[in-house]
């Protein structure tokens, strides 16, 4: 496989490639779905067949396309990867730069797999605009894998924005009830923070000499500048943190996941929040490491991940709608996520990535099926719901499944992300480890408690009694999250051993650049 | 064919350890063949009930027919499915734990064939590839043989096959037969992977693994809101106890570098004897131990655990997974052994919680939550062993226990087999599991009536029973180390740590007596007295089929005669004594040793006879007080007690312990999390005031503001869109 990739010179052009052919199939959908009269009741109508088959046949090329990084990917490498570099803005230095490591390998590959899937798991629920629908989630995936894989920071702005109006459409034109709210609530919210973030990228830039926006030639030319250091790293720190979302900045996440339609909900769980903590991994610990692991400053993040992941957890413990409780469990899952990347050792950074694809992979699948819930039973209330183990013996069996590994159930994917990353941050973080792994206690009350209302119980009412299982397009795709479950809880070793010299690089780069640029009072990294 | 790879396997590293080449390199089977079984038996429970909805499932597919024919028709395919296939999950539910033990006894004789050369070798590791590699970080899959987790094997598939052969009788008429199975085979996958475990994460694995299968067991019938929540109280309390074995893995990995059982063995001896560290290291792993094994105070979810079939209560709740507390603490012995201060709070919460426990068993009706009342008792007593470093002693009781007990709720589930198919011939809901319904059953059931007497002689600790031997043992234990260990030597709030393994001990004697008692009251009220079953239903009382009755005769077998596994030497005229004691001396005499302060100490026969008489005399009084208290006249009446007051009622309602957690700890947390943290916190102040009231602030002060945020975010959103796409645009026209 490396050698047959190598010989169609796969490195040179998949990123471009991943970047190219959703847009490509947007254009197609333009072209080939023109809207056309009935030839019977004389009024205009969208084949919408065709137009899910064409968004869906992009998306699928994209995945199968991006499959080969698996083997293309040199592990021992710590360089970048499938590294591509044009021209762009000469007068501002920018340039359209490409790059993977092992960081931001595992997003890519999560953002076009997840995407088909979110897709064929949600096929018949959107009825209306169906063109605009399946346009704004292919540019949508082209944002998404901008962000994971430029190596420009004006370019990162540019895609970190672009995948931000689609968001707001696809929330706004199809969500729920309260859909305006939370639409324009998520786009301020998000906005707020990346345009601290567009001051802080022009100050580097102007800083650096002016001459690039190149990510790096920030990291080579950035010197620690005082207290300024801090301002910019609080400029990232806010754009990120948002995205996250890190307690307190988590509000807009409750009303855009439940507001939503599903495959929004699915793409911002399982890919948007994860931008936030590759920024922190990608931009402001590298760029800021004095700033970030100032031990005032790590203690205070290390609080809030701690306090994220337990606030998270008793919140979501007590939602009546389904959505808002999975919507409150990410925000305690990625409290996991930060407390790993601040804690900052190999074990604990490579951690915070598994949480981060098995996030993914978990809250995605449970977000699908509680669509695929939705459509039946056209109310997500838990209160609703009880004993549908009865009427839908393999959804149940497949949800309880899911809801397992986000239990982080040793055998599935989520212990292992949650063992790595509590493991590696006891070393420089023991009384914030000891705090967060309450979390098990919590997870497993608040989801074991929403299973039971909704599986277990008797089985009251009428309507439930007859909901019809799982059909076979909905069984595939739960089947390829079941199979993705085990296999990374029983053999994450490959994956591991990818992002491994990467966490490393990153490790050594934090630590090393928090001694050099030191302010005095932070010479040495202490144990907080 | 087969040997000749084997010779060539064992010819290949001539300094391999000794059971290189045998039948042990199938280890890895041990596990798989349940794991079979779940699966074919998965299938089997899954795929008939498997009806695939229409491609667009929110229309409304109930044109033809009404709802509740949509329900009679699946419930009768079901019952069709049900019938033809009932028959494959009975034999292969069985058959895949049936092998694994007849395995597991090959692997048995090859260790017995390698003889003196395995004392030293140490354990037989194999790893079957990398799990989680990070950094310096090595998990590997590996399993671990040695005489302790044999033992353990043999026990679980042993007791394992037993149980199963018994629920092809009791579980017949099940809707769920096929899915009960599946749930019982996993169970012994990752119960087996507990024990074979060659590091704390694996053993890990199969310890969250147990768990989960007692979730989905004592819920099986989760129609039941009560089943449910029983199921659910025990994932979550067992997980109060996991967190303390998390975090003792990270202490272990932040300072000895490793998690595997030979590494931590090793680095062991780094660490400094009754240091901080150690003693922090196994009070955490004690907390797991707490949450899997029921101790104080994490005892409260096995009583409920009864909601579940019975004989997953024999199985999971009495012989096997209830005791990986016990079998954690024998195999962390280099650690405990370290740590005698851990110990002792260890031999404390035993003591404390065997007598806690047996006083509730006094005044229980449901004849199973007797029985589970008296399981957290006889916990404790394993756990008061592994507190003096007795560990040999520990798995005795644990083996003799597994034994007796799992007799005891087979029985307990035939008699109610019994009263549940009688009730059922007249239609009548009553309940097939309180002891005032029972009565006079000795006569409609002989068989379990003597077996289950003969368990009850043998937990009351009366002679020549398997109980009698091991409960003696670990008196004569705490005794001994109460005369001279290095526990003994220690403070705890100043007093002298032989006083209070004096204490312990006496604890012991009163728990022993307490045991005799509720065990025969349970007895009484079962068996003897009149009949209170019913008039209709009293011709309709009869024995259990041969399929139950067979399995509880093989376990009455092992409940007399269990106890010559480890005869004491002062009855070597029984036979050969200290048989276990010797198999498991390589994998914890050492640590037994270092906790006794250098030997175990040697009681003299005059003691030991002094000791064993005392635990005679006080089983022979508490079944004689009982005799007397609960006799005849007072047996016959159904509603024997009146409203109870003080102390009474208290012990019936297990002292208020859950009402009290309920209203002083659920309670309190669910409110705090709904009205303060969630309505306050979130909604309230930093959605309502800073989010919001920070929007209504910009709408006032700024007339550009107020047109962003009253609808036009959309033209202000594909501007940003445009703007972007021209940009990238750019780079295609340079």
């Amino acid at each position: 496989m490396r050698d047959w990739l190598a010989a169609v010179q796969y490195a040179t052009w998949i990123l471009p490639a991943l970047l190219l052919v959703p847009l490509a199939g947007a254009a197609l959908i333009g072209i080939a779905c023109r809207p056309a009269l009935h030839p019977e009741t004389q009024e205009e109508y969208v084949d919408g067949g065709r137009v899910r088959a064409i968004a869906f046949g992009t998306l699928l090329v994209e995945a199968l396309l991006s499959a080969g990084m698996w083997w293309a990917f040199d592990p021992a490498d710590p360089a970048w990867q499938f590294r591509v570099d044009l021209p762009w803005i000469a007068d501002w230095g920018a340039r359209f730069t490409l790059g993977v490591d092992g960081i931001s390998l595992f997003m890519v590959l999560l953002t076009t797999f997840l995407m088909p899937l979110a897709i064929m798991g949600d096929w018949t629920s959107v009825r209306t605009k169906l063109r605009t629908h399946y346009v704004l989630l292919l540019v949508l995936t082209t944002g998404m894998v901008g962000v994971f894989t430029t190596l420009d920071l004006l370019l990162f702005y540019v895609f970190w924005e672009i995948m931000l109006v689609p968001m707001y459409f696809i929330i706004g034109m199809w969500g729920g009830e309260r859909r305006t709210y939370a639409s324009v609530k998520f786009f301020l919210y998000t906005m707020f923070g990346s345009l601290l973030m567009l001051l802080a990228i022009i100050w580097l830039w102007a800083g650096t000499g002016a001459t690039s926006f190149g990510y790096e030639h920030i990291l080579a030319n950035f010197r620690h500048a005082g207290p300024a250091t801090f301002w910019l790293f609080g400029a990232f720190f806010l754009a990120f943190a948002i995205k996250v979302p890190l307690f307190p900045f988590h509000t807009w996440l409750p009303d855009a996941h439940v507001e939503a339609p599903t495959t929004g909900s699915v793409i911002l769980a399982g890919v948007m929040l994860k931008m936030g903590t590759y920024g922190f991994l990608r931009f402001a610990l590298p760029l800021f490491p004095a700033a970030a692991m100032h031990p005032t400053i790590r203690a205070l993040v290390l609080g809030l991940a701690v306090v994220s992941i337990v606030y998270g957890a008793l919140v979501a413990m007590v939602q009546p709608d389904l959505k808002k409780l999975v919507a409150y469990s990410s925000v305690s899952h990625l409290g996991f996520v930060m407390l790993g990347i601040f804690a900052l050792t190999e074990q604990s950074i490579q951690g915070a990535l598994m949480v981060m694809v098995s996030h993914g992979i978990s809250t995605g699948a449970l977000f699908l099926m509680i669509g695929m819930l939705y459509e039946r039973a056209h109310t997500r209330e838990i209160a609703k719901f009880g004993g549908i183990a009865r009427s839908v013996p393999v959804f149940s069996a497949f949800f309880l499944l899911v809801a397992l590994s986000s239990i982080g159930l040793p055998g599935t994917n989520g212990f292992v992300g949650e063992f790595l990353t509590l493991l590696g941050a006891y070393q420089t973080a023991p009384l914030f480890v000891v705090l967060a792994s309450t979390g098990v206690v919590f997870a497993a009350a608040y989801l074991l408690w929403g299973v039971q209302r909704v599986l277990f119980n008797p089985l009251r009412s009428e309507a439930n009694a007859t909901l019809v299982d799982l059909n076979r397009r909905e069984l595939a795709v739960v089947g390829v999250f079941a199979v993705a479950i085990l296999w990374l809880g029983l053999a994450p070793g490959p994956v591991l051993r990818r992002m491994e010299p990467a966490a490393a690089r990153l490790v050594q780069q934090v630590e090393r650049g928090a001694q050099v640029a030191a302010l005095p009072d932070t010479s040495t990294v202490r144990q907080p | 064919m087969m040997l000749a790879l084997l010779q060539a396997a064992a010819e290949a590293s001539p300094a391999a350890h000794p059971l290189a080449g045998t039948v042990a390199e199938y280890v890895w089977m041990l596990p798989l063949l349940p794991l079979l079984g779940f699966v074919i038996n998965g299938l089997l429970s899954i795929v008939p009930a498997y009806h695939a909805g229409p491609e667009d499932v929110s229309h409304d597919p109930e044109a033809g027919h009404t709802d509740m024919a949509h329900e009679e028709a699946y419930e009768a395919e079901a019952t069709t499915f049900h019938r033809r296939w009932n028959a494959l999950s009975s034999v292969v539910g069985p058959l895949v734990v049936g092998i694994a033990f007849v395995l597991a006894a090959a692997i048995f004789l090859a260790m017995r064939a390698a003889g003196p050369s395995l004392e030293t070798a140490g354990a037989f590791v194999r790893t079957y590839g990398s799990w989680m590699p990070a950094g310096e970080l090595r998990i590997n899959w590996g399993l671990q043989l040695d005489q302790l987790s044999m033992l353990m094997t043999l026990i679980i598939t042993g007791v394992g096959t037993l149980i199963h052969l018994f629920s092809i009788g009791y579980m017949r008429t099940d809707p769920g037969y096929s899915r009960y199975f599946a749930y019982l085979n996993l169970f012994v996958c990752f119960m087996l992977v507990l024990v074979l475990g060659g590091s704390y994460p694996v053993l890990f694995v199969g310890w969250e693994g147990v768990g989960l299968c007692s979730y989905l067991l004592i819920g099986f019938w989760f129609s039941d809101e009560s089943n449910a929540n029983a199921g659910k109280k025990a994932f979550i309390v067992n997980r109060v106890g996991d967190f303390g074995f998390l975090v003792a893995m990270f202490l272990l990995w932040a300072n000895l570098g490793t998690l595997d059982y030979a590494g931590v063995d090793a680095a062991a001896t780094r660490l400094v004897a009754n240091g901080a560290l150690v003693t922090a290291i196994c009070l955490f792993l004690f907390l797991g131990c707490a949450g899997k094994s029921a101790q104080l105070p994490l005892y409260i979810w096995l009583p409920d655990a009864m909601a579940g079939p019975t004989p997953v209560s024999a199985l999971i709740h009495a012989a096997t997974m209830v005791t990986a507390g016990v079998y954690l603490i024998a195999r962390s012995g280099a650690l405990f052994a370290l740590a005698p201060f851990a110990s002792l709070l260890v031999a404390l919460t035993g003591a404390l919680t065997a007598l806690f426990a047996a006083t509730i068993g006094l005044k229980q009706w449901d004849i199973k939550k007797v029985l589970a009342y008296s399981t957290v008792s006889q916990l404790g007593y394993m756990f008061v062993a592994a507190g003096v470093g007795a560990y040999s002693a520990a798995v005795f009781h644990l083996a003799t226990h597994a034994f007796f007990k799992a007799l005891l709720f087979l029985g307990a589930g035939s008699v109610i087999y019994a009263l549940h198919e009688a009730y059922h011939h007249t239609h009548r809901e009553e309940d097939a599991q309180d002891m005032r319904n029972m009565g006079g059953l000795r006569r409609h059931m002989p068989v379990t009536w003597a077996l289950m007497w003969a368990a009850t002689l043998a937990i009351a600790g009366v002679p020549v029973f398997s109980g009698f031997f091991s409960k003696d043992q670990i008196l004569g234990a705490v005794y001994g180390a109460a005369r001279h260990s290095a526990i003994g030597e220690l403070r705890l709030l100043g007093i002298p740590g032989s006083a209070i393994l004096y204490g312990i001990y006496v604890l012991g004697l009163v728990t022993a007596l307490i045991t005799a008692i509720y065990m025969t009251r349970m007895m009484l009220y079962t068996f003897h007295g009149a009949n209170r079953t019913g008039e209709g239903e009293r011709p309709h009382l009869h024995e259990a089929p041969w399929i139950m009755t067979g399995p509880l005769a093989v376990l009455g077998v092992l409940t007399v005669f269990g106890g010559w596994l480890n005869l004491p030497a002062v009855l070597h005229a029984l036979g050969p004594e200290a048989l276990l004691d010797r198999w498991l001396a390589p994998v914890v005499a050492r640590a037994s040793a270092t906790l006794a302060g250098g030997e175990v100490a040697h009681l003299s026969h005059a003691t030991e006879y002094a000791l064993i008489g005392a635990a005679v005399a006080v089983s022979v009084l508490g079944i004689g007080f009982a005799v007397v208290r609960y006799r005849g006249p007072l047996l016959a009446k159904r509603e024997a007690e009146a409203a109870e007051t003080g102390l009474g009622a208290a012990v019936r309602q297990a002292y208020y312990v859950d009402r009290g957690i309920g209203r002083y700890l659920v309670e309190p947390t669910i409110a705090l999390s709904r009205k303060v943290l969630w309505r306050g916190l979130d909604v309230g102040l930093i959605d309502g005031v800073i989010v919001n009231g920070s929007a209504a602030l910009m709408r006032g002060v700024a007339w550009a503001g107020a047109r962003i945020q009253t609808g036009n975010v959309g033209n202000y959103a594909w501007i940003v869109a445009v703007g972007a796409l021209v940009v990238i645009g750019a780079v295609a026209f340079r």
